[in-house]
């Protein structure tokens, strides 16, 4: 078995107005960053499975993310993968 | 007729609902622990408004995957009547027995206000008392109650009558100040397309009685009484 690093990152759909976006967009403007648009907030998760196969821990992230860790009727994921050692000081 | 209240941990509405079936319908209600396997023979579940699980994730999530959501899937499919009320609500999209999802308040903000609700479907065990014409004044406390839905949803909600309750000013009308969250379509509460599963943000079981300044929610729960003959 391996371990395996996933780095999820959620965010809304396009097609989703995103409240905290558009307040934190019309702050940087207030700051005098008046070039910046489309800001989105999402979130960040990382988690460490143990798979036999990068295939295996892609398929197992994929259904986690659809079945609880994203919304997906408005929520988009993306994620990171990697092998990872679990020996002392890393994770 | 049988009440029963879900307690989810983090659940904090639990005893208003209970409140409202035993003390002001009089009718029999038991609570229901999120870990438990039936429903205790009830003929109405009730879903209350809190924070499950500290929302964490999302509000509703986690509580979606309670061991008593089996129960609640298998009630439903038999026709089971369900009211979720705000996190209830959310509990019952997560879950997937109402389509479409809440979310962020439009202003970020949390409202504890007032709210006037036309109902759109009165032809439902939830709404069939409910006098004609009556706008319904009903209290909101929450801050992630925007409802969100994609086109074809929507087509579908609009079509099948799922749209149960809007938003609107006290006299009846659409208008985007009276909708307390940017709720499509100022929607406030939705039922599944058998008609037997409502959920709602608005909080009905705190407009119980005239000393908390309205007892409009009573019209809810005396539409159920009716639909199960038991009327007063």
């Amino acid at each position: 078995m391996t371990a395996w690093k996933a780095e999820i990152q959620v965010t809304y759909k396009k097609s989703v107005l995103d409240p905290q976006g558009v307040a934190v967009e019309k702050a940087l403007s207030a700051l005098g960053y008046e070039n910046v648009d489309k800001v989105r907030i999402g979130k960040y998760m990382e988690l460490v499975l143990h798979a036999e196969s990068e295939e295996k821990a892609r398929m197992q992230v994929e259904e986690m993310c659809q079945r609880l860790l994203t919304n997906p009727v408005i929520e988009d994921y993306e994620y990171r993968l990697q092998a990872v050692s679990l020996e002392r000081g890393t994770g | 007729m049988k009440f029963g209240v879900i307690v989810f941990p983090g659940s904090n509405c639990d005893l208003d609902a209970y409140f409202m079936v035993k003390d002001v319908l009089n009718k029999p209600v038991e609570y229901i622990w999120h870990q438990e396997k039936t429903l205790r023979g009830s003929d109405c579940v009730i879903l209350p408004g809190g924070f499950t699980y500290g929302d964490y994730l999302r509000p509703g999530a986690i509580a979606s995957f309670s061991p008593i959501m089996e129960a609640v899937h298998a009630f439903a499919a038999r026709g089971g009547l369900v009211l979720g009320i705000c996190n209830g609500f959310q509990v019952l999209l997560e879950s997937g027995l109402l389509p479409g999802a809440l979310y962020r308040n439009i202003h970020l903000q949390f409202r504890c206000e007032w709210t006037h609700l036309r109902v759109e479907n009165p032809h439902l065990p939830f709404t069939a008392h409910i006098p004609p014409g009556q706008v319904l004044t009903v209290p909101v406390a929450h801050g992630d109650g925007n409802y969100f839905c994609d086109p074809e949803t929507l087509e579908t909600l609009k079509n099948n009558n799922q749209i149960v309750f809007r938003y609107v000013t006290p006299e009846g009308n659409l208008d985007s100040r009276a909708n307390p969250n940017g709720s499509l379509e100022a929607i406030a509460g939705i039922c599944n397309a058998g008609g037997n599963v409502l959920g709602m943000m608005p909080h009905p079981e705190r407009a119980g009685e005239s000393l908390l300044g309205s007892r409009d929610g009573q019209h809810i729960f005396q539409s159920i009484l009716e639909y199960w003959g038991e009327g007063s």
